[in-house]
């Protein structure tokens, strides 16, 4: 039985979808790339061409909803076509997430361009490296329908988490140790959750691929390694 | 400790997993209900049947649970009506057919040499894709199988089961004022629901339906529909169709068949979110070629 569908065109739509999402990956992986760009340099003028291009993605976003919207109506699509619709939509709203997070590290990148630059930011690129990798990983793992890949994504984001959590206790306290680093430090914090929520999003997709492929909900508890929601850090005495 | 320090301790290469556990990823699917739960109407080993030298049935096992429906999907010619028959032997009338395997409901063997096939008929009743009422009455169309059952009209024994017949087939409040006109006067929806209440009025413990909605309205449609959904409060529903949507609709467990072979056989939510076979698969989605 060939692969080819009784209705061609549900095929060519399939197709069109995968490339809507593969389109707003690319975005989401450059959108982060260039706003950590824009925060290291500093280089406010590029926070700004980040923030602006956010509509893209969200745009890309409204096209995947009608294009899914469309092929239930039409479609009725069942089993796999019909994991694929949903999947591609559970997606799309996870990426245009992330592509929000990647404006909102562009925005604060402005507001701590001028003032005194933390150490702590130092570590910034390599998490949020980690990150793009996790991004351009999960992305290939939905395209190709690799089940193995989208797991090794998903346990990987235990990395990102403890990189997460060794940058926010240190940042707390410096900022304990510098009041006048409070302002510049709070910003780094959200901006170090920003990058990290990406990569939690990353895991999401991870198990909708689970789904995707398999037709069963990935149940294990994702290995967490961050532990700064439990932190209560205290001066020196 | 230096921020790289940290790195160092933190930055581990997560290696690509080839193979995974499944046991500590997987959930459940979507299936509400098992097969292996249900209690048994009918019971099928290894059952062939040939028409001449031609297998059009090969060496199907399968249960048909009690008070589900079970629907039969699969291209022309695949044996989902070849199949229906067999569960009260219409095969039999085909001077060519030969059978082999056993099928049993509720434990006892349909084919064995005792039993009554008059009998089995009337526990195993049936609906056709074109509706076929008598040329007689609403009425003696519902009230025939009583009749040819000897039953007598006394204290309005026959009235009685006429109306609840025609109660049960969704169809009373449309004819109670004319039960006496033609059954040819009824549309082709009403006929089809007269022959479904002329099919219970006799009380049987199943009932197969062979394609019964598919030269229907979509209103009409609909209608049957309904009624399967509350016929299998009492009967054990098989049925036939060719509308994949219709089988996703109404049944319990899906049966997909394909050269006379049960490929697959799950509860209908499996079959059609997640069915195991990729002809299944094919199938459902359309990819059939």
């Amino acid at each position: 039985m060939p692969g080819e569908h009784i209705i061609q065109a549900l095929d060519a739509e399939f197709a069109k979808l995968n490339e809507l999402i593969a389109k707003m990956g690319g975005e989401v992986e450059s959108q982060l790339d260039q706003a950590v760009k824009a925060l290291m340099g500093p280089d406010p003028e590029l926070a700004k061409a980040v923030i602006a291009a956010d509509a893209r993605i969200d745009r890309l976003e409204q096209n995947v909803d009608l294009a899914v919207v469309r092929m239930l109506a039409l479609r009725q699509p069942v089993a796999s076509d019909l994991r694929n619709v949903i999947a591609a939509l559970k997606v799309a709203s996870m990426l245009e997430r992330m592509g929000d997070y990647a404006a909102n590290v562009a925005k604060r990148s402005i507001a701590i361009a001028s003032g005194e630059r933390l150490e702590e930011l130092k570590s910034l690129p390599s998490m949020a490296g980690m990150v793009q990798d996790n991004t351009r990983r999960v992305l290939d793992a939905y395209l190709n329908r690799d089940v193995e890949q989208a797991i090794a994504v998903w346990e990987s984001d235990r990395d990102i988490d403890a990189l997460y959590d060794t940058l926010y206790r240190e940042t707390i306290g410096h900022m304990m140790r510098t009041p006048d680093a409070v302002g510049a430090g709070a910003h780094l914090l959200f901006i170090a959750k920003n990058i990290e929520r990406i990569g939690d999003h990353a895991t999401n997709i991870a198990e909708v691929v689970y789904y995707l492929v398999t037709g069963k909900m990935l149940v294990a508890d994702r290995p967490k390694a961050d532990k700064s929601s439990y932190a209560v850090v205290e001066p020196k005495t | 400790m230096t921020m790289t320090e940290d790195l160092g301790a933190t930055m581990t290469e997560t290696p690509l997993t080839r193979s995974y556990d499944k046991s500590r990823f997987e959930g459940r699917d979507a299936a509400s209900r098992r097969l292996g739960d249900e209690p048994v109407a009918f019971e099928l080993k290894d059952w062939s049947l040939y028409y001449g030298d031609a297998p059009a049935l090969k060496k199907i096992s399968m249960v048909i649970p009690e008070r589900r429906v079970t629907a039969f999907i699969g291209p022309s010619g695949c044996g989902k009506s070849t199949l229906l028959r067999c569960l009260n032997r219409l095969n039999d009338l085909i001077d060519s057919v030969r059978t082999e395997g056993s099928m049993k409901l509720r434990g006892e063997n349909i084919y064995d040499r005792s039993v009554d096939v008059a009998d089995l008929r009337r526990r195993v009743g049936m609906v056709f894709q074109k509706p076929n009422p008598f040329p007689k009455s609403i009425y003696e169309n519902v009230a025939y199988g009583l009749r040819i059952q000897g039953v007598k009209n006394t204290d309005g024994r026959i009235d009685e089961a006429v109306e609840k017949a025609l109660r049960g087939a969704a169809l009373w409040e449309e004819v109670k004022d004319r039960l006496d006109k033609s059954a040819n006067e009824l549309s082709g929806g009403q006929q089809q629901r007269l022959v479904i209440a002329r099919a219970i009025a006799i009380e049987p413990e199943v009932l197969l339906l062979d394609e019964p909605a598919s030269a229907l309205d979509p209103i009409s449609t609909a209608r049957i529909e309904d009624l399967i959904f509350e016929l299998k409060e009492k009967y054990t529903i098989a049925i036939v169709t060719h509308n994949m949507q219709q089988a996703a609709r109404v049944s319990d467990y899906t049966a997909f068949m394909y050269l006379g072979e049960l490929v697959e056989y799950d509860a209908t939510e499996t079959i059609f979110m997640a069915p195991e076979k990729k002809q299944t698969l094919d199938y459902v989605t359309g990819r059939f070629g």
